[in-house]
């Protein structure tokens, strides 16, 4: 596989995360020897770039693999292959000291506000964690940190010694927020933020972190179900479909002129809050149910839901991620190289 | 009959007057429903917005009567079909309104669906109940209606347990249910919320042709804005338990007359929006329903609140012909947006 480049003519944009033909299989065990009998193909052969300072948006179906590219992305999970660079340091390399001190630039944020933070502790403890395992405060300093990260995300100081179980959705995720950022992170993976809030928060949350983005220079991957909210957040959107990348470009190109049938797809099935648009709009609707990504179809592995899949070719070999015009990706054998 | 179908005539299918329901719990009374009035006719597809806890599922549950009581109690209204009111009749008399005449599709399938019986039984059931069905003619009719909703080898997949169908599946297999009877009207509470967008227009597809086949009216419940557009006529929105705008779609998307409306509409983000815009976003949050507003639920929220929204409930106002608002300064809004 080529590894992505992107063609610029004038210079070139810092790539702050390099991500090369990742995979993480989980096994799957039967028996009492606990037989490893086959694997769960989370994540399949991933490459793509991060620049410093974007958004780039990850999105497609639940179970196609994106909070597991996140987390092991942030080493939550041991690769099964492939390799993770971040700013320019191979991380399989990274041993002790080095490794913890490149994790602490990397965040993540997670899907549920309220499973993720933990009911026990009080906001000064959960803000204030990170500080205390990495030894970077002492009490008095911690505190005085934790309400200034309080404050940044939008929450009352005061609210310190409270519990998780007194905020509401969207105060949980402001908290969550202000925990990865306690250590100064580059680099924040945001996984489904908003998709547990209410409509009239989520809006809040978005421009809170779009206002962080650029008050501390921060470089986002924003993954998400809601579309046209990616396309708002995202300088840059890759679709995931069953374990892989079928898709990658600039939003406006990607949301323009989707060239993968999956995207065209799942573009079309995407609602629009406008009742005439809606009238007169044509939906591609694909047949059948997602196939499990334990046992994933053969060849192209949207063949068996594909409305223009070709026999004898679609259903054998395995399509290449290839760049088909400058920092458009593509993954399918009917999309040529213009 | 009862004596109430031959009293009351109604023009509507549907009128729902003053519904009321509240539950009492251990840490107070929460006023889930407060006295919500609409109508619907033949053939209307009606979309409920609002957001999480602002009543939609209660409303919808009390006119099927299938609120938990105690603590659940629904104080006061009348629900209205083809003149008849709902909550009047006996517990016996009911059982042969729901279903037959008012279906309703749950939230989530997997605590509606029985797990332990199969797919096809709980289909075969309500054909029996309510058709008087023998077995044969009930598994005649239960692979068609599967097969109506588009659910493969039908026939063979009657015989399987909900847990082993897809998500899609077994919604399928709810709207299959939820048709078995023929209703009058079909509440859908949140179908397809819990589904991913391709599947959730497989569904929507799907309810669109059997709507345009079989002509019953449809109540679907959603927070998804979209969804209403691409489906519904008519729209409610809800805000804490109270109806505070109801209408045509086409009319209030292009022109609602509520701060809450036209706050929610404008935080969606646009596709023609360019780079850094910012979303537009209400300040607050949704209140807890532990006790009753005085005035306007949404006064703390409203950019637009004078005194009196904070002292008196306003109540629901033709704008346009079909379309009211429960504003004090809906002209105010109006001409601002
Ligand atoms: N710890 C695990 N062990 C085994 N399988 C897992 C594990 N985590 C995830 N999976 C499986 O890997 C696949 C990808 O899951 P993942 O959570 O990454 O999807 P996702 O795209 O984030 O979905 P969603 O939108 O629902 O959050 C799924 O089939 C899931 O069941
Ligand atoms: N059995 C119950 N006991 C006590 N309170 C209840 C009960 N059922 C619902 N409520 C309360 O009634 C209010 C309205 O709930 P409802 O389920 O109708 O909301 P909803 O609009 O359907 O929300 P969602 O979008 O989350 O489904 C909420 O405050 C809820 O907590
Ligand atoms: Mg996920
Ligand atoms: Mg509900």
């Amino acid at each position: 596989m080529t590894a992505p480049t992107v063609a610029t003519q004038t210079e070139e944009p810092e790539v702050i995360l390099r991500v090369r033909n990742l995979k993480k299989y989980f096994p799957i065990r039967r028996g009492v020897f606990q037989r490893h009998v086959g694997d769960v193909k989370a994540v399949d052969d991933v490459s793509f770039d991060v620049y410093k300072g974007e958004t780039l948006g990850l999105v497609g179906e639940s179970g196609c693999g994106k909070t597991t590219t996140g987390r092991t992305i942030i080493r939550l999970y041991d690769p099964t292959a492939g390799s993770v660079y971040f700013q320019g340091r191979d991380m399989a390399e990274l041993k002790g000291k080095e490794l913890r001190a490149m994790r602490r630039k990397m965040q993540m944020i997670f899907q549920d506000p309220y499973a993720s933070l933990n009911p026990r502790m009080s906001v000064l403890g959960i803000v204030g964690e990170p500080l205390e395992i990495h030894h970077i405060a002492n009490r008095s300093e911690r505190k005085e940190r934790v309400a200034e990260l309080l404050k940044l995300v939008g929450l009352n100081p005061a609210f310190m010694n409270r519990y998780p179980h007194e905020f509401s959705g969207g105060q949980r995720q402001r908290i969550g927020l202000a925990r990865a950022l306690a250590l100064n992170p580059d680099l924040i993976i945001c996984d489904e933020p908003i998709s547990a809030l209410d409509v009239s928060i989520q809006a809040q949350v978005v421009n809170l972190l779009e206002e962080l983005q650029e008050q501390l220079g921060l470089t986002y991957i924003f993954i998400a179900h809601d579309l046209s909210m990616v396309r708002h957040i995202s300088k840059r959107v890759a679709v995931m479909y069953l374990g892989k990348i079928v898709e990658l470009t600039d939003r406006d190109t990607l949301y323009t002129n989707p060239l993968h049938p999956y995207t065209q797809a799942l573009l079309s099935a995407v609602p629009v809050p406008d009742p005439f648009i809606e009238e007169t709009r044509k939906r591609i609707i694909l047949k059948g149910d997602l196939p499990s990504p334990a046992n994933p179809p053969s060849g192209c592995n949207f063949h068996t839901r594909c409305p223009v899949f070709q026999k004898g070719l679609c259903d054998v070999q395995d399509p290449e991620f290839i760049e088909v015009e400058p920092g458009h990706f593509c993954a399918c054998h009917l999309v040529k190289p213009q | 009959m009862s004596a109430y179908e031959a009293q009351s005539s109604s023009e509507h299918l549907l009128e729902v007057k003053n519904l009321t329901t509240r539950f009492y719990t251990e840490d107070g009374v929460v006023y889930a429903v407060n006295g919500i009035s609409y109508t619907m006719d033949e053939g209307d597809t009606l979309g409920v917005v609002g957001e999480s806890g602002c009543g939609k599922s209660v409303h919808a549950l009390s006119m099927m009567r299938l609120i938990p009581i105690p603590p659940g109690k629904i104080e006061a209204g009348e629900v209205l079909l083809r003149g008849r009111d709902l909550l009047k009749l006996s517990e016996e008399e009911m059982r042969h309104v729901r279903g037959a005449q008012l279906a309703m599709i749950f939230q989530d399938p997997m605590t509606s669906l029985n797990p332990v019986l199969t797919v096809g039984f709980q289909i075969m059931e309500a054909l029996k109940l309510h058709q008087g069905m023998s077995d044969h003619e009930a598994r005649a009719r239960a692979t068609e209606l599967l097969e109506m909703v588009g659910i493969p080898e039908a026939s063979l997949r009657l015989d399987d347990y909900p847990h082993q169908f897809s998500g899609g599946m077994r919604q399928r297999a709810m709207i299959a249910m939820g048709l078995s009877c023929n209703p009058m009207i079909l509440i859908a509470d949140e179908p397809t919320t819990a589904l991913d967008v391709t599947i959730q227009a497989q569904i929507m597809d799907l309810v669109k042709r059997l709507r345009d086949k079989l002509g019953m009216a449809i109540i679907w419940i959603t927070h998804d804005l979209g969804v209403v557009a691409g489906l519904a006529q008519r729209v409610n929105v809800m805000y804490a338990g109270s109806l505070i705008e109801t209408g045509p779609v086409k009319e209030i998307y292009g022109n609602p007359h509520h701060p809450y409306t036209a706050g929610l509409l404008g935080s969606l983000p646009r596709p023609d929006d360019p780079p850094g815009t910012k979303l537009f976003s209400i300040k607050g949050e949704p209140p807890d329903l532990l006790g009753l507003p005085k005035g306007c639920p949404f006064a703390p929220r409203c950019t637009y609140a004078v005194e009196r929204c904070f002292h008196e409930a306003p109540t629901l106002e033709p704008t346009e012909p079909g379309h009211l608002v429960a504003c004090w300064e809906k002209e105010r809004v109006e001409k601002i947006q």
